[in-house]
């Protein structure tokens, strides 16, 4: 059986990375990225990526790094909010985005890994999103048909995978890496733990190890909080 | 007195119902979580995929892999799920929330909602927010009265793109609450806030409403 295990970032990367990808990336907000990938995307220098993701990092941080790096021609995502570079590079016609409604994104992701070409939603109904899609009504209600979306590489990021690719990702930090694993022509996961097949629950399995094709364990370990909120300790001892 | 943030978001509470599942959106309907009615219990959707969101965490006990949609570190209950996007949005899409409380940049008479962009000058993307008013059953938006320069965000018709026709069902204000029929259109004036007179409010919706 072949070896998913690679040494790090840099050589699992070699071979699928070129020019002119379709790279699609996990991750909302700072949860869940996979930033030793990213970083060593930027550091490999490959450039005129279009990269698929909910959204582009935030300032400083994640995908945020190759847009101020220029690597990146074309965003497919459903949200700019607060991420000052990608939505300065939008309104001066330097970057080339398309906008997608969240679940539409990520169902149109799940449909590019489950091999359906298109399907029709109610989302966007009205709205520029729906410009130039075929409409049909079912049961008296008019839907946009959407297409699916794949890529050459999706770079995603689960807490725990076993030798034969099974991954387990942990809490919010789930988001849009299940889907984004299923729809990589290669497919490449970073983790924090790597176990022997057989340790993990095969019952408890999130994505199941034939989407994965390379495995390695993150090194870029710091977890970042973009909005960090909370309740003073006093409101733990009356509550 | 206009209805400070946090009253409106108390008045808005008062749209939930025992055992509902809501989805709150960025902003002001964040606050409803802090004025559920007592006796009533709702299950939070976060569109990240998180069913069953908890309370801001203690001071040290924040987890970054535990986030709402607003990216604010939240807690895990007892009944708490998690799962994909995917998982989350054929949740929303598929009419399984009951109630979405959302912002909004303006609001039209018919129904017709815009939030996620003014072109050229604001980009913010529509995330969530037209598959919430596509697939919830309800959807109330929680909104100042007027933007920053004082125009009424209440019109008869967006000029700004929208992000769904013809789907809102009720608006809270600082100022008042309107009911909107999605249906066939038309705001009614439901309720003022204490010493907003009715003159006021007439002067400050450019929109027809019943009072």
């Amino acid at each position: 059986m072949a070896n998913k295990i690679y040494p790090n970032a840099e050589a699992a990367l070699a071979g699928v990375i070129a020019d002119g990808i379709t790279v699609m990336s996990g991750g909302f907000g700072l949860s869940g990225n996979p930033e030793t990938l990213i970083a060593a995307l930027k550091a490999s220098g490959v450039r005129n990526l279009t990269v698929i993701s909910n959204n582009c990092g935030a300032d400083g941080f994640g995908l945020w790094a190759l847009l101020d790096t220029g690597q990146i021609t074309k965003m497919i995502s459903s949200y700019v909010g607060e991420n000052k570079l990608f939505e300065q590079l939008f309104l001066d016609g330097k970057l080339e985005l398309e906008l997608d409604p969240q679940g539409t994104l990520a169902e149109r992701i799940r449909a590019g890994g489950a091999g359906i070409p298109a399907f029709y939603t109610k989302t966007g109904v009205g709205t520029v999103v729906a410009e130039g899609k075929p409409h049909e009504t079912f049961d008296g209600e008019i839907y946009i048909r959407e297409t699916w979306l794949k890529a050459d590489l999706a770079i995603i990021k689960a807490w725990k995978a076993d030798t034969a690719g099974n991954l387990i990702y942990r809490k919010t930090a789930r988001n849009f890496n299940p889907v984004m694993a299923t729809a990589g022509r290669v497919t490449i996961a970073e983790v924090e733990q790597i176990v022997e097949a057989g340790e993990l629950d095969a019952d408890a399995i999130h994505t199941p190890g034939v989407y994965v094709d390379r495995i390695i364990l993150s090194t870029v370990n710091e977890k970042l909080i973009e909005k960090r909120t909370v309740r003073p300790r006093a409101a733990q001892e009356t509550s | 007195m206009p209805w400070t943030r946090e009253q409106m978001a108390a008045r808005a509470a008062r749209e939930l119902h025992d055992g509902f599942y809501v989805n709150l959106g960025v902003g002001i309907p964040t606050l409803v979580a802090n004025y559920i009615p007592d006796g009533i219990e709702v299950t939070l959707q976060s569109e990240n995929g998180m069913l069953g969101m908890g309370p801001f965490p203690f001071e040290g006990d924040e987890d970054p892999d535990l986030i709402n949609a607003g990216k604010q570190t939240i807690t895990q209950l007892p009944n708490t799920s998690f799962f994909s996007s995917a998982d989350s949005f054929a949740m929303i899409r598929g009419g399984h929330i009951d109630l979405t409380f959302l912002g909004a940049m303006e609001v039209a008479q018919n129904g017709d909602i815009a939030n996620w962009t003014i072109p050229g000058k604001l980009l913010k993307g529509m995330g969530g927010a037209m598959d919430l008013v596509a697939g919830v059953k309800r959807v109330v938006v929680l909104m100042e009265h007027a933007n920053k320069a004082g125009v009424s965000k209440i019109v008869r018709q967006c000029t700004l793109p929208l992000t769904g026709r013809a789907c809102v069902d009720l608006v809270v204000t600082d100022l008042c609450v309107f009911d909107l029929d999605r249906h066939n259109g038309g705001l009614t004036l439901i309720e003022m806030a204490p010493g907003v007179t009715l003159d006021e409010i007439r002067a400050k919706t450019a929109a027809d409403f019943k009072p």
